[in-house]
């Protein structure tokens, strides 16, 4: 029997103790003394989050399939366990060898959202390890970030040894072996930094100095030794199929965020929305292949056992073969009581035909995200889509039995006028409208219609990178608007309105803008406390304000600054392959209104062409 | 055709709850390929049943749960199969195909074996074996249970079968199922009482050995094992 870190009595006492014991089906075993390498690999928040990510599940699969390298799985230890492995110095550990964390080569932690910055210093600070990168010996492991954050790591640098900025299949083993060289050498931990700064997309902060003017913005970012270069690259895997994706992820005893067999159909996105990071930065599009997709979905089933198959991209009605693929699932998997569930796909015919034979109409709910209430704003973010399209697969949905649909907006956006904002309840009146219009003998009930509005955050590579932030007290004055609109209209019984926090928001926009001053604040807040931030229940604000207080930030610099257009920008070392011509240009015409056609209607010469695959070649 | 199936839960798999196993089960019996039937409707899911929940912390060599089958497997197959997808805490001991008239496992459960120890720290002074003789000669002992509509005075001495001390471990044949369920815990906290201590949480470590159901009469106990219900498939 595997032994435990934890105590008996520990694990009877904590919520959930599968959480923290390992050894799940498919969870990968390995003798520690044939191995040279020993990957932890940590999602810094909890189990049930942390499990249900892809990208590590790929990285697990794709780490192990190597004899000489053993990855574990590190999650954010809840807080009833952070308190007691506090109290009795009880190391962090891996889930499978449950080997303390500290005694590992590797400790790689992915940076999905800004709200867990608290959590990634939990981990160092639970395993023991400096949280200061500078003050690690030879004795601790290498920490290395990767994930969506890193394309503005400025904030953490201090914190991490390096960066693996974009997609892990590409190089991550080049920097295991020479890892391995380095180890066997006996040479100091700074040689090893030195090698990994030369492998394609390492970025390792230590390298390099940077310079600020007297206002506070950054004038330079300079390496300190040759082996670091001045810009880094961003790394994509250009063949999505002929690649590793893994055909036995591990199942999690307790029910996982996502327990499911999830198939990633496509990386990036085609459509450009000026105000989305996530559309820039894993650009180009590339599409796996749908044979491949066919074979991970039977090979993933078999070995789950999950009862239900999603699929996922950022936008997957853009996917070429899409109905082949979903009419392949439905044949293949319908009748064996497997769920299909499809996530991201536009409102349109076909789409509710699918619908309607994967799940039950009068319990499911349509969603889209129009982003703003009018089309003059919409074209500002570059979102095609229109209200006639709305209206449309709205009413189509409506006939075909539906009466409950979801929207998605943003408040805050670069221009938003009160107009804009009405909009929204506006454009929801117009929905209920058209349900209404539906003979009454012939509808569902009432319609339930859902706004809700999330707070705009201006990202790193975005168009909308030099935006101003709202405060605090505009964005609630901006939900307050459209609450009242809404209040207002006819069919306010149908609609209900939700709003995020505006708090969090404006933090949020601070680290993800932020540059490497933020460190001391991240830093403060979680020796005051702070851990869990994305959890409302556990996010504590003031302790925040008093963090930038003390370490004297002034958190404006970062929000409702006007930035100039030749600003240098804390992460314009890194090359996304994304001109930042590109991106000013964007910005310029979003503030004309002038929409930019997708990369299938024609290509912009973003630049990422110059990875030389993807939806650029498809001509 | 419905089947029931016995397993054993040990080591670390004690610390996965009831409802976690169901779940587990559900994609074992998937990922083993074997025919399960599925429930109707939009959102289809197995039908299986098990017998009694274990607590959290608990091991048993006796578990048991029903599944009903579109087409079974030999037993031989079906044990090998599903023990070929298990992982280690988790194994299959026997795989039986139950006759029509057979009730459900949850139904059936009339009693069960426990083995119970004292934690190592956690035990009475010593020569607490002795003392337990002493305590189980009452003719009643009577707890307080908490129930839903307030608590209630119970004599729980006429819901224990049998019972023996061999060493340090207590075996209980206790009754069990819907009509009266008795935990080993109730009775181990009235011992603990008698002693003057208070039962704390970690006390105990329980072992259940195996669930019963009822075939006598009235008048006469005769308890067999679940899995005697069933009958072992050939190969066809
Ligand atoms: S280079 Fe053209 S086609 Fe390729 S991602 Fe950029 S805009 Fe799209």
């Amino acid at each position: 029997m595997r032994n435990l870190a934890l105590s008996d009595e520990i694990l009877l006492t904590v919520d959930k103790p599968a959480r923290y014991i390992g050894g799940e089906v498919n969870a990968v075993m390995k003798d520690p003394k044939t191995v040279d390498v020993r990957f932890a690999m940590c999602f810094p928040d909890v189990y049930e989050i942390g499990m249900s990510h892809l990208g590590i599940q790929i990285l697990y699969d794709m780490f192990n399939r190597r004899d000489d390298i053993w990855c574990e799985r590190v999650y954010s230890p809840w807080v009833d366990l952070d308190k007691i492995m506090r109290e009795r110095k009880i190391p962090l550990f891996a889930l499978e060898s449950q080997d303390p964390v500290k005694d590992f080569d590797f400790l790689g932690i992915t940076i999905q959202y800004e709200m867990c910055y608290t959590n990634i210093l939990q981990i160092l600070d639970l395993a023991q390890i400096p949280l200061m990168a500078s003050e690690r010996t030879r004795e601790h492991p290498f920490v290395i970030g990767g994930g969506p954050c890193t394309y503005n790591p400025e904030p953490l640098a201090d914190f991490f040894d390096l960066f693996y900025i974009g997609e892990g299949e590409t190089h991550y083993f080049e920097l295991m072996d020479l890892y391995k060289r380095w180890k066997a050498s006996g040479a100091p931990r700074e040689d090893f930094l030195k090698m990994a700064a030369s492998v394609p997309g390492i970025y390792v902060p230590s390298l390099y100095t940077v310079s600020y003017h007297e206002d506070g913005t950054v004038e330079a970012m300079m390496p300190v030794c040759p082996e670091a270069p001045a810009k880094v690259q961003k790394q994509v895997v250009t063949d999505v199929t002929n690649t590793y994706y893994p055909e036995k992820p591990v199942i999690s005893f307790i029910k996982a965020t996502q327990d499911r067999v999830v198939l990633e159909i496509q990386r990036g996105c085609i459509r450009g929305c000026r105000f989305c990071q996530a559309g820039m930065v894993y650009r180009p599009t590339r599409e796996r292949d749908l044979d491949m997709l066919k074979k991970s979905a039977y090979a993933m089933l078999k070995n789950t056992g999950h009862e239900e198959i999603s699929l996922s991209s950022l936008s997957s009605s853009d996917y070429s073969r899409l109905g082949e693929l979903v009419n392949f699932l439905i044949d293949e998997f319908g009748s064996k009581g497997i769920n299909i569930s499809l996530p991201s796909l536009r409102i349109d015919a076909f789409s509710l035909d699918v619908m309607s034979k994967v799940q039950d109409v009068r319990k499911s709910s349509l969603t889209f995200a129009p982003e703003a209430g009018t089309q003059r704003l919409r074209d500002v973010i570059n979102k095609g889509l229109t209200e006639e399209m709305i209206l449309t697969g709205a009413g189509q949905a409506f006939e075909g039995g539906w009466n409950r649909v979801k929207l998605y907006f943003m408040l805050g956006l670069p221009t938003e006028t009160e107009e804009d904002m009405k909009g929204i309840a506006h454009l929801a009146e117009k929905i209920a409208e058209r349900y209404y219009e539906i003979p009454k003998d012939q509808r569902n009930g009432k319609c339930q219609i859902v706004v809700s509005t999330s707070f705009f955050v201006p990202k790193p590579f975005t168009p909308f990178q030099w935006a101003q932030m709202c405060t605090k007290e505009e964005f609630l004055h901006r939900a307050y608007v459209v609450n009242h609109e809404i209040k207002d209209q006819l069919n306010r019984k149908s609609i209900k309105y939700n709003w995020h926090e505006a708090d969090v928001t404006v933090l949020e926009g601070i680290l993800a803008r932020g540059d490497r001053k933020v460190a001391s604040v991240i830093l403060r807040a979680y020796e005051k406390g702070c851990l869990f931030d994305s959890w409302s229940e556990y996010f504590h604000n003031d302790l925040w304000l008093q963090a930038f207080e003390e370490c004297g930030v002034d958190m404006d610099f970062y929000t409702v600054r006007p930035r100039a257009m030749e600003e240098v920008f804390p992460w314009d070392f890194i090359d996304i392959g994304v001109s930042r011509r590109f991106l000013e240009r964007e910005w310029k015409r979003a503030q004309k209104g002038t929409v930019t056609e997708n990369c299938r209607q024609s290509c912009s010469g973003c630049g990422a062409a110059v990875y030389g695959g993807g939806v650029c070649f498809e001509r | 055709m419905n089947v029931r199936v016995k397993f054993r839960k040990y080591g670390n798999l004690k610390y996965i709850g009831h409802l976690d196993v169901m779940r587990y089960f559900q994609k074992a019996m998937r990922r083993a390929e074997i025919p399960v039937c599925y429930s109707e409707g939009f959102s289809p899911h197995m039908i299986m049943s098990f017998a009694s929940p274990l607590g959290v912390g608990l091991t048993s060599n006796g578990e048991y749960m029903d599944v009903r089958v579109e087409e079974s497997p030999s037993s031989a197959e079906a044990v090998s199969r599903l023990n070929a997808v298990m992982v280690e805490g988790i194994e299959v001991l026997s795989w039986r195909a139950l006759p029509d008239k057979a009730g459900n496992a949850m139904a059936s459960v009339a009693a069960a074996d426990y083995d119970v120890r004292f934690r190592e720290g956690y035990a009475p002074e010593d020569g607490w074996q002795e003392r337990f003789r002493i305590f189980m000669g009452r003719p009643s002992v009577t707890v307080i249970k908490e129930g839903k509509k307030g608590s209630r005075e119970l004599d729980i001495r006429p819901l224990i079968y049998d019972w023996n001390i061999c060493g340090d471990v207590i075996f209980l044949q206790v009754s069990a199922g819907s009509a009266s369920n008795l935990k080993p815990e109730l009775l181990m906290k009235a011992f603990s009482e008698s002693e003057g201590m208070e039962l704390s949480p970690f006390s105990l470590m329980i072992h259940r050995r195996e669930l019963y159901a009822d075939q006598g009469t009235e008048e006469k106990r005769r308890l067999i094992p679940l899995e005697m219900l069933g009958e072992e498939i050939g190969r066809a």
